[in-house]
């Protein structure tokens, strides 16, 4: 397994005795791209800020490529890269003079290419406030990334964005982790998450309820497998058969849709129907349950299964 | 150095882009300037004596305490300073260079005022340029470090103007700018040497107008160079990078202190 690039360990936040973050540990490997999920008040902002280098914990032990950002906040400057939620540019700054400003506090040469790739060329000499929010979101993120930071901070990075310049964002994300960045995610867009992420922890009320793979997160849910099947006879609709493992079904569009909680002896009993009657299968779709779904249900209850 | 370049170069262009700091920076002051050129002689002739020196003195006014502490607050609280210090911009840079870039902006003002006012109304010009541009540095410096301070204190915008006007509006009225300071009360005389303004004034007349200062004007240099000093330094100890975070390092009441300089020299100069 790959060095952790990042460590927490029992680390706590505490804002005027409200508990923001409490005891929570977990490690992400360098190279990973490692979402952060949870509803508002969750305490991922909090983790960001404390892990930024921004705000000083109140217990615990934080470590950012081998820095403490409370202790040593001025050798971390050049290992991460921060998009913040709020773009954080003063009003009348263009991108050009922002990148040049930025690139001269890191020590290194401006990296006009990027503003391009992000689709700022010719906005390159409009003020930040003339920009639309997608537009400053994708300068805050260019900034981020000149210096080639060994970990980047994204919070909400696609919010605001259209699809060319998300589709965009999400194969920057890739190359960079294939250049050795790691990638500390934020996000309410649970598609974003499970697509993008290698591992995945939601926090709820200061506390980690879950961490993983997105694929690890989505099997331990409660949630029930959606298969849909369609027959050329429509045998499965004529009589009424008993599944296994089948809590309820339905008819919809030419499909008879089954709710399972163990997919492997609902399908064999399926097919073993079909083929009993002399029917043929068309059509055979089995869904798992999203990451929404299981960040809907953990949200809900409260409780990682 | 090629960081504070950038930002120096970024800041002063902001002075002259932003349409609110052209407006404090340089339309208001020559505005005035000119309306106070043209208008006052005709009500009081002396005054004629005193448009240069006074109306440097709105300039800076102007250009340092209505214009550096507004943009300080809303930067603190959009995230700009968070953004800063993430990318490593020291709290030095960010207080230094706003305070820095507007002094550039008020020497072209008072090159303005001053090429311009002995051929549009016949003012006298300084007798003693070294000790005119001592006293301009001087007051720029003392009026920059208390917007600065203003900005770092000022909990928002609201509280900023207050702050500022506290300062500004006695200044004008007071400092003066208008009336010299010994045609005022005894009591409103002494509490006019809590200002900046009159200091300034009183430097001018003394030792660059070839006037007669009304108390010692060395001794005023010396307070406005000292509460530069001060403001400064109770700026930057008492910076915060977001309002959000409540580990400041002093109360802001502590930026009282500023005007100790000036309550001295109430009792020292004479």
């Amino acid at each position: 397994m790959t060095d952790p690039i990042i460590q927490i360990n029992n680390f706590q936040k505490t804002y005027a005795g409200f508990v923001a973050v409490d005891d929570i540990s977990f490690d992400v490997r360098k190279g990973d791209i490692f979402g952060l999920l949870g509803p508002n008040g969750a305490g991922k902002t909090s983790t960001l800020e404390c892990l930024e280098g921004l705000r000083t914990p109140n217990g615990g032990s934080l470590r950012v490529a081998g820095i403490d950002p409370a202790r040593e906040p001025r050798k971390l400057r050049n290992l991460i890269g921060v998009q913040l939620q709020s773009a954080g540019l003063p009003e009348s700054i263009t991108p050009d003079e922002a990148m040049r400003f930025f690139c001269a506090y890191h020590n290194v040469a401006p990296r006009f290419d990027v503003l391009e790739r992000l689709g700022l060329a010719e906005k390159r000499r409009s003020q930040f406030y003339e920009l639309s929010t997608g537009q400053q979101r994708r300068l805050s993120l260019a900034l981020a990334v000149v210096h080639n930071p060994q970990v980047l901070f994204l919070d909400e990075p696609t919010a605001g964005l259209d699809v060319a310049t998300r589709a965009e964002l999400h194969g920057m994300m890739r190359e960079l982790q294939t250049d050795g960045t790691t990638i500390i995610l934020a996000t309410h867009d649970m598609a974003e998450a499970e697509q993008m992420s290698d591992q995945v922890a939601i926090l709820l009320k200061g506390r980690i309820v879950s961490i993983g793979t997105p694929m690890e997160i989505t099997a331990t849910g409660a949630d029930l497998t959606k298969i849909s099947v369609r027959t050329q006879d429509g045998s499965l609709s004529v009589s009424s058969i008993a599944l296994p493992a089948v809590s309820q079904c339905t008819f919809k569009d030419d499909y008879n849709i089954y709710f399972s909680s163990d997919i492997g002896p609902t399908l064999s009993a399926l097919i073993t129907h079909i083929e009993a009657q002399d029917d043929t299968l068309i059509d055979l779709r089995v869904e798992r349950p999203s990451l929404e779904d299981r960040f809907i249900e953990i949200t809900k209850t409260g409780v990682s299964k | 150095m090629n960081a504070f370049i950038h930002h120096f170069t970024f800041e002063f262009r902001t002075g002259i882009r932003n349409k609110t700091s052209l407006l404090l920076n340089y339309l208001f002051p020559l505005g005035f300037y000119l309306m106070m050129g043209f208008v006052m002689p005709e009500i009081n002739p002396p005054f004629r004596e005193d448009i240069i020196p006074a109306m440097v003195v709105f300039g800076i006014l102007s250009a340092t305490l209505l214009a550096i502490p507004d943009p300080l607050v809303n930067a603190r609280e959009n995230g700009v300073f968070r953004s800063y210090k993430i990318n490593g911009i020291p709290s030095l840079s960010i207080l230094s260079i706003p305070a820095l870039t507007t002094v550039l902006h008020l020497v072209i003002v008072a090159v303005i005022i001053t090429a311009t006012a002995p051929l549009l109304f016949d003012a006298p010009l300084p007798v003693n340029w070294l000790n005119y541009a001592i006293i301009f540095g001087s007051m720029a410096f003392a009026c920059a470090g208390l917007s600065v301070l203003i900005g770092v204190v000022s909990p928002s915008s609201r509280m900023t103007v207050l702050w500022s006007q506290l300062i500004f509006v006695p200044s004008m009225l007071l400092g003066g700018l208008m009336l010299p300071n010994k045609m005022l009360p005894d009591i409103a005389g002494k509490i006019a040497q809590l200002l900046p303004a009159t200091q300034a004034m009183n430097a001018f007349n003394g030792l660059a107008m070839g006037k007669v200062a009304d108390f010692s004007p060395w001794g005023s240099v010396l307070v406005l160079f000292i509460s530069g000093v001060l403001a400064f330094g109770l700026a930057i100890y008492l910076f915060s990078w977001d309002s959000r975070n409540t580990t400041r390092r002093g109360h802001p009441l502590l930026a009282l202190l500023v005007l100790l300089p000036y309550a001295l020299g109430i009792l020292l100069l004479s």
